[in-house]
């Protein structure tokens, strides 16, 4: 069974992590993986930078940016995650715009996740319709799981539709945002936390977009299996570097005082 | 082989639309609707009062006579900068405005590159009372000031794009943001024939009255609705599109695109995306971009703000993959020095985007009896600063 499916099953609430790889320095990416197990995540989703992130706001922005510049590379990427699993076990999933993974082959992508232990992919601009047509029997193959979006605008019948194909969890975005801003979760977003809830999905739903602290996390994760941070953690690797991860990940699971 | 859209939203391999599911229901939105509306008599109507009323259509098809004898063939130059706000962009916007309104749209948002688009947006939104935001490279804000102030005076806000280049790829990016943040009231006027279907369709079908024109005017001047080349210069690709349209399958008039070769093809500066790109996604689209082997997209660069796009619409990816289209790459300097000859020799002004085409008659040579009809896609007003460095006037 796919690590994805297998963590699900535990019977808590998931806390998922989402960082650039080769941010803030190129050979990071490993260590961060570690220290975020070691410190309690659930799962790790390794962001593969990109020159035009359309769906991310400035902080992802940015992270994105260096690590380019810093040489990050598909093939990069790859070679750093090579014996990453003989050091870590929690579920890893790549995050990144379909861009990049065209231009190295989709199949040749989702063979090398299978290969140094990668279990999903998370890819904005992939829609459903053409993943379904084009690329689902490479993923099976290789058994990667491919993650979808809903948001608070996707109608119940395609939520119906992404749940029927999805294999692993729902990521549920949690307003209508790029990544980033986190004003907080109002009637509005738990309204639609509720009214995913209630449709009582066959795939778990995990929370992402506009959750920061243990406050946020919390309200996603009454609604949700788990909830996944992002620009908060990206935030914090910018202002304390990344040797200091347990601190962040402390502040996520327990009220500060 | 069909030169126009599929049913799914292709020409060809190219198109689609690779967007984010938070886009999903506004680009759904438009896709189910937009034929739909554009075929209601009233909307025909509309547009076409405003086209001919309010930007001044139809646009002469002019014979240039001196520029003919010098190039020993028949020039036709399609008076797009005589337009209202003096490019092709507007019959675009008029047309999308509409569709706005139609949709229940009250906010609208804009990239634009060399401001053209982002006046002609600006303006429709003045004409019809409706928010207007224009997103602008910063180094675009820099060297196209008139028409930022323009913008301004016509009541919209000019944010500036600050990532990536700084031009007109991070302005579309930062609209498309934008558009993601606001998905319920907004309409994003697109201006060009990029991004996701429906896109592309539904602004080759605006900027489609430039050929129609084309094709009775030239039977009044020439007794023919056929030229034997149209040509046009392309950044993402709509004025192309627009005088490219109603010839697409009629392989007996020979279409040109003219992009923009910066300083040299293999410069390192260059926007030639057919020659530079290689088949990719940007912006929703599947289509030729420039990009690096690892598919990030690489930063253009044009002495021209319109040109200057590391993309091209996917119409035309699949007229060069095809061979349906000659693509020709234009330098900074020909296109600099066609445009100050089309001011020596015919009083016109083009725009700088506009004088890449212009230049393929040093590039290229006609027959004499041939009829060459040059898309003028806009005036040269707001590179006046640009001309006037370039040349030390
Ligand atoms: C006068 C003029 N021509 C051409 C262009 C290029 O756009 P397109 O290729 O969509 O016609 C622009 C864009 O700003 C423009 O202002």
């Amino acid at each position: 069974m796919n690590r994805i499916n297998k963590k699900l099953k535990e019977d808590k609430k998931l806390l998922s992590i989402y960082f650039t790889a080769g941010y803030p320095d190129i050979n990071d990416t490993v260590g961060i993986i570690e220290s975020l197990e070691k410190n309690g995540v659930d799962m790790i989703e390794i962001g593969l930078p990109f020159s035009d992130p359309l769906a991310d706001g400035p902080t992802i922005q940015a992270s994105s940016t260096k690590a380019l510049k810093n040489g990050m590379t598909t093939e990069v990427l790859f070679d750093q995650l090579k014996d990453v699993r003989k050091t870590v076990s929690i579920p890893l999933l790549i995050m990144g715009y379909f861009n990049p993974i065209l231009q190295y082959g989709v199949e040749a992508f989702c063979k090398k996740c299978a290969e140094v232990g990668i279990d999903g992919l998370i890819i904005p601009d992939l829609p459903v319709d053409v993943y379904n047509e084009q690329y689902k029997s490479i993923f099976e193959r290789h058994g990667i799981i491919n993650v979808f979006l809903i948001t608070p605008q996707t109608s119940e019948e395609r939520i119906r539709f992404i749940d029927s194909i999805s294999k692993g969890f729902i990521y549920m975005v949690s307003s209508a945002s790029v990544t980033g801003s986190n004003s907080g979760f109002g009637d509005v977003q738990t309204d639609y936390f509720e009214r995913i809830y209630q449709m009582k999905l066959k795939n778990p739903q995990v929370i992402g977009f506009g959750i920061s602290d243990y406050k946020s996390f919390s309200q996603a994760t009454q609604y949700a299996k788990g909830a996944i941070i992002g620009s908060a953690f990206v935030k914090h690797l910018t202002t304390k570097g990344s040797d200091d991860t347990q601190h962040f990940i402390s502040s996520l699971l327990q009220p500060q005082e | 082989m069909t030169y126009n859209i599929n049913n799914k939203g292709y020409y060809g391999e190219f198109g689609g639309a690779y967007i984010p599911e938070m886009l999903y229901p506004n680009v759904e939105e438009l896709r189910q609707n937009y034929l739909k509306v554009m075929a209601e008599p009233e909307f025909q109507e509309e547009f076409n009062a405003l086209l001919k009323d309010y930007v001044g259509r139809p646009s002469p098809l002019y014979f240039a006579k001196r520029l003919s004898v010098k190039y020993n063939t028949k020039i036709y130059l399609k008076r797009e900068d005589l337009n209202h706000t003096g490019a092709h962009k507007i019959n675009n916007t008029v047309g999308q405005i509409l569709m706005a309104k139609r949709l229940g749209k009250n906010r609208i948002i804009a990239e634009t590159g060399a401001g053209q688009h982002g006046v002609a947006t600006a303006t429709v939104c003045a004409l019809m009372g409706l928010e207007c935001i224009v997103y602008m490279g910063e180094i675009d804000i820099a060297r196209q000031a008139p028409n930022v102030a323009r913008m301004k005076m016509l009541g919209a806000t000019v944010i500036p794009a600050l990532s990536g280049s700084r031009t007109l790829k991070d302005a579309t990016n930062e609209a498309i943001r934008d558009w993601i943040n606001n998905p319920v009231d907004t309409h994003y006027i697109i201006g060009s024939v990029v991004g996701p279907h429906p896109y592309p369709d539904m602004v080759a079908r605006f900027q489609a009255i430039v050929s129609e024109e084309i094709q009775w005017q030239l039977k009044e001047k020439e007794g023919t609705t056929k030229p034997d080349y149209v040509v046009a210069c392309v950044g993402g690709g709509s004025n192309a599109a627009g005088a490219f349209y109603h010839f697409l399958e009629d392989t007996e008039v020979k279409l040109i695109a003219v992009e923009a070769a910066g300083k040299g093809v293999h410069s390192g500066e260059s926007a030639a995306t057919s020659i530079l790109g290689k088949e990719g996604i940007i912006h929703g689209s599947k289509t030729l971009l420039m990009q690096t082997p690892d598919g990030q997209i690489t930063e253009p660069y044009s002495i021209s703000a319109g040109l200057d796009y590391p993309g091209v619409g996917p119409m035309h990816a699949h007229l060069y993959k095809s061979g349906r289209a000659e693509f020709v790459a234009i330098t900074d300097d020909d296109a600099m020095t066609a445009g100050l000859e089309l001011c020596k020799m015919e009083g016109i002004i083009p725009a700088i985007e506009s004088s890449h085409a212009l230049a393929v008659f040093e590039h290229k040579k006609f027959k004499s009896s041939d009829i060459v009809v040059v898309s003028l896609s806009g005036r040269g007003d707001k590179d006046l600063e640009t001309y006037i460095q370039h040349f030390g006037l």
